[in-house]
């Protein structure tokens, strides 16, 4: 009998607590310590195992591309639960049986462990999105099917709680706007920043240097990304300490042993765990958010172990914190909130679905003259440019909206992922192998071109009717296709990346502009975001601007679960700033007087 | 490795060895192949990746071990993917939706492939055939001119290729990259984790060589 078909009929109730978590990933352990801060009692349910990077990571075997990068064993098991997907309404979707397009974390510090530390702040007019391009452009220049949304809650909001979780983090930058005065080398576009980055920029390899030079010359404004590898030791302001980043190029899909990206792990939990009012359950999946007679009180969670006990946890306060599509699951299982229809255009949960519109551009060099030396990098090493995220273009004459960052972040030299030879070359035999062997210290591969990806009536998520996971419950069903509006983007922005590409010098430039349909199998990135978003309206949105549910107000739900729409930018840097966010809310309003905090 | 549930407090759990370090694949018999599945994946190796005077071909380099051990393992048997039904034949944007998993898929092709052989190709097994022979008859399964009884020769050579390339450039732990002769050849210095004294050193090749999961030939005394 296996431990799935074991799972009780009668759950063991557990003693009360003031609050459970569920998920242990960076938004539960932030939201975790500061409302232990609090004198309150709270325990944590992970569904993946303890992890920790000394035991986990060490670097005399964690630098293995096969095991992490290819059989993906850091990741989520499709086994554990998967999705299914299609492109449009009329189609059949079909479980997704081995991760393709994104992967979904599991484990202790969830996507903060794998993740490559790119740390970015949103431009002021992402929040604000809807008002922003109508005020401009006028409200027929957004096409008739989109469904973006103003956020709810602003930059200068949320400016206190990025600069809080970049100093958690120790992220390395440079900044290009303190207090409203434009500064050298930073980033021009970015909202006004409190202070500086607590770190120095990380240092920058040739490759990355040669692009921002020929971004400069083309009059862009270069600058280093905001990065969570360290350029320097650093001790956070919860007294945890990170060491300096080695450039070893085994980042994102890879725990770091070396304690040099910021994770959870080295920068939260140390403290948290040894608090005497907080635990963690690890290895147990909460099934469900319990509520009682009425709907709108949430009980506390049921959650199963893995040798199949099912539990109950009460508690005063819930706090959802698990993967974005896995909380708008969990939401849709447990009957909180009404389901988006997108026939009949009602309801919420599973509305305004987004994940990125990501292109490339491959250069191959003359290797007599360039050796990039590409194994020497780091997870948020490189050069960007933000001259087209956003709306810092004027949009009116290109005949759509939203951008992205293009950067030349190239993030390793992993031979199974980066051996990449020019168009035309056999896939195998011998002059596959020579130019293998002669592009690979040559070739600058998919700089990244970092897309938005806008809301559409026609992509959302809901339960699939047919496939069920290892409980019976139903997967989630992604509906996702690309619009006009993303890949006219795309092909533009590819054209500019481009041209920067030739002027490095580069005696072959390939364009990789997304392209439709959306397809499962292409990795992009993990920024799947939106299915239970933030707002200012209960009909159109999932949660109000503390990310408090509209009809649970006991319940909090974190991470880009929220977003309305995606920006173009990596999502961690808003998810950390929105969760300091909510937790200030949790701390100086609702526990004095629970409640809903907005009454619509 | 079965993960338990745990309850964890007051301090940060430690096991050593927790992230279970990965064993060294070992020469010896075919964990997988049959004698004859092992000869023709050789000889597509050789094909797939030739010998040429920079680096061994991709039998010597041993991927035809790389993926005979891949294929005895979880990979082999899809572990970990999601395997319930019902199977239903998808679009290709929405990935593999067979219920074979890479181990029986690579049986059934291997089978196919000599029985082709056999049939158009003089009674010969694939490994018999010349250099030439060989090459244009991967060419022919690939643009759909010579078809493979009940399989997609076109896919079979896709996934060798892929899986034969991969075993070339994965750690030799695994049991291909012999000797680190593919990360040799391009410049890859392997497993070292520490550049710092190297990323300011713009344009100028790394001089060192490669170290392995598994260390360097010569951090292990010779026996005999």
């Amino acid at each position: 009998m296996d431990a799935e078909s074991r799972v009780t009929a009668m759950a063991t109730t557990l003693p009360k607590k003031d609050v459970v978590i569920i998920g242990l990933g960076w938004t539960g352990s932030i939201l975790a310590n500061e409302l232990t801060d609090e004198g309150l009692d709270v325990i944590a349910i992970e569904r993946g195992p303890w992890r920790d990077m000394a035991t986990d990571y060490p670097p005399n075997y964690a630098q293995d591309e096969l095991r992490y990068r290819i059989r993906h064993e850091l990741f989520l098991r499709p086994d554990q639960t998967t999705f299914t997907f299609r492109n449009k309404m009329d189609q059949t979707a079909l479980p997704i049986r081995t991760w393709g397009a994104f992967m979904p974390p599991n484990g202790v510090g969830g996507g903060g462990v794998h993740w490559n530390a790119e740390t970015w702040r949103f431009l002021p007019s992402d929040f604000v999105l809807r008002t922003h391009l109508t005020q401009r452009y006028g409200a027929g220049f957004l096409p008739g099917d989109m469904t973006i949304q103003d956020w709810g809650v602003t930059y200068d909001d949320l400016e206190p709680h990025y600069d809080q979780f970049e100093y958690l983090c120790g992220t390395c930058g440079a900044a290009g706007n303190l207090k409203g005065k434009i500064q050298e080398g930073g980033n021009p576009f970015e909202g006004p920043r409190s202070r500086p980055y607590p770190n120095p920029p990380q240092k920058q390899g040739f490759g990355h240097m040669l692009w921002a030079k020929a971004a400069a010359g083309l009059g862009y404004k270069p600058f280093p990304q905001p990065s969570g590898n360290m350029s320097q030791a650093y001790i956070n302001p919860l007294g945890v300490r990170q060491g300096p980043c080695t450039y070893c190029g085994y980042c994102e899909w890879f725990g770091c042993g070396n304690y040099s990206k910021a994770s959870p792990q080295t920068t939260v939990l140390p403290v948290l765990l040894r608090k005497s009012n907080f635990s963690l359950r690890d290895n147990s999946e909460v099934t469900r958010i319990d509520t009682d007679g009425s709907g709108k009180r949430a009980t506390g969670v049921t959650f199963v172990d893995t040798s199949g006990n099912e539990w109950q946890q009460p508690a005063d306060l819930v706090v959802l914190c698990a993967y974005a599509m896995f909380n708008v699951q969990l939401l849709l299982l447990s009957k909180i909130g009404q389901p988006y229809d997108p026939v009949a255009n009602t309801g919420v949960i599973g509305r305004n679905f987004t994940h990125q519109c990501m292109s490339s551009v491959n250069g191959f060099f003359d290797k007599t003259k360039f050796n990039f030396n590409p194994f020497i990098a780091s997870g948020a090493i490189g050069m960007c440019i933000d001259d087209f995220n956003g709306d810092n273009i004027d949009h009116g004459p290109l005949g759509f909206v939203g951008g992205g960052y293009l950067g030349q972040v190239q993030t390793n030299g992993r031979p199974i992922e980066t051996s990449a030879v020019p168009k035309g070359t056999p896939k195998w035999g011998a002059a596959w192998k020579k130019n293998v062997a002669d592009y690979y210290l040559s070739n600058l591969k998919g700089g990244s071109i970092h897309g938005s990806m806008y809301s559409y009536r026609d992509v959302y998520l809901d339960l699939d009717p047919t496939y069920k996971d290892r409980f019976g419950r139903p997967l989630m069903r992604m509906t996702i296709d690309f619009h006009d509006n993303e890949l006219k983007a795309a092909a533009y922005m590819t054209d500019k990346y481009a041209e920067i590409v030739k002027a490095m010098g580069a005696s072959i430039v390939e364009k990789e502009p997304r392209k439709g349909p959306y397809d499962i199998t292409k990795y992009q990135t993990t920024h799947l975001n939106g299915g239970a978003i933030m707002g200012s309206d209960p009909k159109t949105s999932a949660l109000n601007r503390y990310l408090q549910s509209w009809d649970v107000p006991n319940l909090f739900v974190m991470g880009a679960s929220a977003f309305p729409q995606n920006a173009g930018y990596n999502p961690t840097g808003t998810v950390g700033a929105l969760a300091y966010w909510a937790a200030k809310a949790i701390r100086e309003q609702y526990l004095k007087n629970p409640g809903p905090l907005v009454h619509a | 490795m079965l993960a338990r549930a745990s309850v964890i407090r007051g301090s940060l759990p430690w096991r050593p060895n927790a992230g279970a370090p990965p064993t060294q694949v070992r020469p010896g018999p075919w964990l997988f192949f049959t004698a004859g599945e092992a000869a023709a994946v050789e000889a597509l190796a050789d094909r797939i990746i030739p010998p040429d005077p920079r680096a061994p071909g991709g039998k010597d380099s041993g991927c035809a071990v790389y993926l005979d051990r891949q294929l005895a393992g979880p990979y082999g048997r899809a572990e970990g993917d999601y395997n319930a039904g019902p199977f239903m034949p998808g679009l290709p944007n929405q990935g593999r939706q067979s219920a074979n998993g890479p181990a029986k898929q690579y049986r059934d092709w291997l089978a196919a492939l000599d029985t082709y052989c056999l049939a158009h190709r003089g009674n010969k097994h694939f490994v018999e055939l010349n250099d030439t022979e060989k090459d244009d008859l991967l060419h022919q399964l690939e643009d759909g001119k010579a078809k493979l009884e009940g399989a997609d020769g076109k896919k079979f050579v896709e996934q060798i290729v892929k899986d034969l390339q991969m075993g070339f450039f994965a750690d030799p732990i695994y049991g291909g990259n012999r000797d680190m002769a593919a990360w040799k050849m391009i410049g890859f210095p392997g497993t070292r984790y520490n550049y710092l004294d190297w990323i300011d050193r713009h344009n100028e090749r790394f001089p060192l060589p490669p170290v392995s999961l598994a260390g360097r030939g010569e951090w292990t005394p010779k026996a005999g």
